[in-house]
């Protein structure tokens, strides 16, 4: 039987690896290559790095970082914080990204997404739309980690991002991250209805029910990090993954 | 033979995961180089076509850049053990629907498109880890191997052999596809060992084994 793919995602900052809780207050966890090499001894499926200073100091990828993460990854690996162009993108790729995730620049630069997967072909670029509920539980899309509010819709945005040649989608609640009490459903249920590409899950995250609820829900995968950087209830970090037994557990519908 | 003494060619014409190959064959201790010209393609103990993409754009790079010249040459006095990784097995077919460009044509067979009905759960690309069931015996997927290894896919097109006996390996995925060809010193493989943990490392292991 498959397992639909359980992927650890790892926050970048100028320090080094770090956890959000509703993407402020981030907590150091440690060092982003030592942290790989952990996924790595346990066969995780998938691993996704998001830098989320990238976009805002204005400096976009650290691409020596990157490089030195990627050598000891011998499992899949997207990074994303910071890309704006397709020579970043396929600087990335060489250097032993397989996919790229964008953002914020899905807003600002709205045609880049469909030059780079005529380019580097649809399997290899990863959209990510971090959403937020306002006031009156209505989603809303939110760019440059979540602190600048955009004004299309996540309806339109999805069908955009599709036509143009979007490979999966990570969608993430800003609502949920960092609180490990499980995913927001109705966000996922209503993505799910609009996509025919893999939907990613990630935000909320803390146990192995979550992740099947996800799934059933109408997610293809499912993402997580504070659930693989903390251990039990005072936050010990404490780098994890599923067991292959338990990955049996989160089976594609 | 000394052959083993030269080094495993990585071929860089602009759409690779190059990195992740070479960073995996330098893990378990071998010696590879990556080469962008047709003239360097002439000393190998064996020769690594990639690719990530789109099938006419590789195709066209590759004539461009002398590259399919030189690797018809090679194909063609069968001296050299010749791996195509995702996209660069696609190239050794003859035609893929995602393109008109002709393919390579070292292996009689087409590429495809994955099309499933609008409500299937089945996505395209796939993409995830699977298993590839070995179809004949052959040293790349490891004989004897008791428990069958999981290995990354990420693509929307397969391919599909005219003749059942060069495919070595299938998967399904809706339907099952060939994930493993080989006739002669030509392998294809749909998946990406550079990325699949200890079984990937297994296979690139088992191919240089195989040139000695």
């Amino acid at each position: 039987m498959r397992h639909a793919r359980v992927i650890p995602v790892l926050l970048l900052s100028e320090s080094g690896v770090v956890k959000t809780k509703k993407f402020s207050s981030p907590v150091y966890i440690g060092d982003p290559t030592n942290a790989v090499k952990i996924f790595n001894d346990k066969e995780a499926d998938e691993i996704v790095l998001l830098d989320i200073d990238a976009t805002r100091s204005g400096k976009g990828p650290n691409f020596t970082r990157i490089e030195e993460i990627a050598s000891e990854a011998f499992m899949p690996l997207g990074y994303g914080g910071g890309v704006t162009s397709v020579s970043q993108m396929e600087r990335l790729y060489r250097i032993g990204i397989e996919k790229v995730v964008l953002n914020s620049a899905i807003y600002s630069y709205p045609d880049l997404l469909e030059e780079a997967s005529r380019i580097f072909g649809s399997q290899s670029i990863v959209v990510s739309i971090d959403v937020k509920k306002d006031l009156f539980g209505r989603y809303c899309l939110y760019s440059r980690s979540g602190t600048k509010k955009e004004k299309t819709s996540i309806e339109d945005l999805l069908e955009r991002i599709q036509k143009q040649g979007a490979g999966e989608v990570i969608l993430n609640s800003i609502d949920q991250d960092g609180m490990m009490t499980g995913y927001d459903l109705r966000l996922i249920a209503l993505a799910g209805r609009k996509l025919s590409i893999p939907l990613v899950a990630l935000g909320g995250a803390g146990s192995l029910e979550h992740l099947d609820e996800a799934i059933h829900g109408g997610a293809s995968a499912v993402a997580a990090g504070a659930m693989f950087v903390f251990h039990g209830r005072h936050r010990a970090v404490l780098i994890s993954y599923l067991k292959s037994s338990e990955l049996q557990k989160i089976v594609d519908h | 033979m000394s052959s083993i003494n030269l080094p495993i060619l990585i071929v860089d014409y602009g759409m690779g995961n190059i990195g992740s190959i070479k960073n995996m064959f330098r893990h378990i201790g071998v010696n590879v180089e990556v080469v962008n010209k047709p003239e360097q393609l002439e000393e190998a103990a064996g020769i690594i076509l990639p690719g990530v993409g789109h099938f006419d754009r590789a195709m066209k790079s590759l004539r461009m850049s002398g590259i399919a010249d030189a690797l018809t040459e090679v194909v063609s006095k069968n001296s050299v053990p010749v791996l195509g990784i995702c996209l660069g097995m696609q190239l050794m077919c003859k035609s893929s629907e995602e393109g008109n460009e002709n393919g390579l044509g070292f292996i009689d067979a087409s590429v495809r498109r994955f099309s499933f009905a609008e409500d299937s759960n089945l996505k395209v690309p796939h993409m995830g880890w699977g298993e590839v069931v070995p179809q004949i015996k052959s040293t790349i997927l490891g004989d004897g191997i008791s428990t069958l290894p999981r290995y990354y896919f990420v693509h929307s097109y397969f391919v599909e052999c005219a003749n059942r006996l060069d495919v070595i390996g299938t998967t399904k995925y809706g339907i099952e596809f060939a994930s493993a060809f080989k006739r002669g010193r030509i392998t294809g493989l749909q998946f990406h060992p550079e990325k699949s943990h200890r079984y990937g490392m297994q296979l690139f292991k088992n191919f240089v084994q195989d040139l000695e």
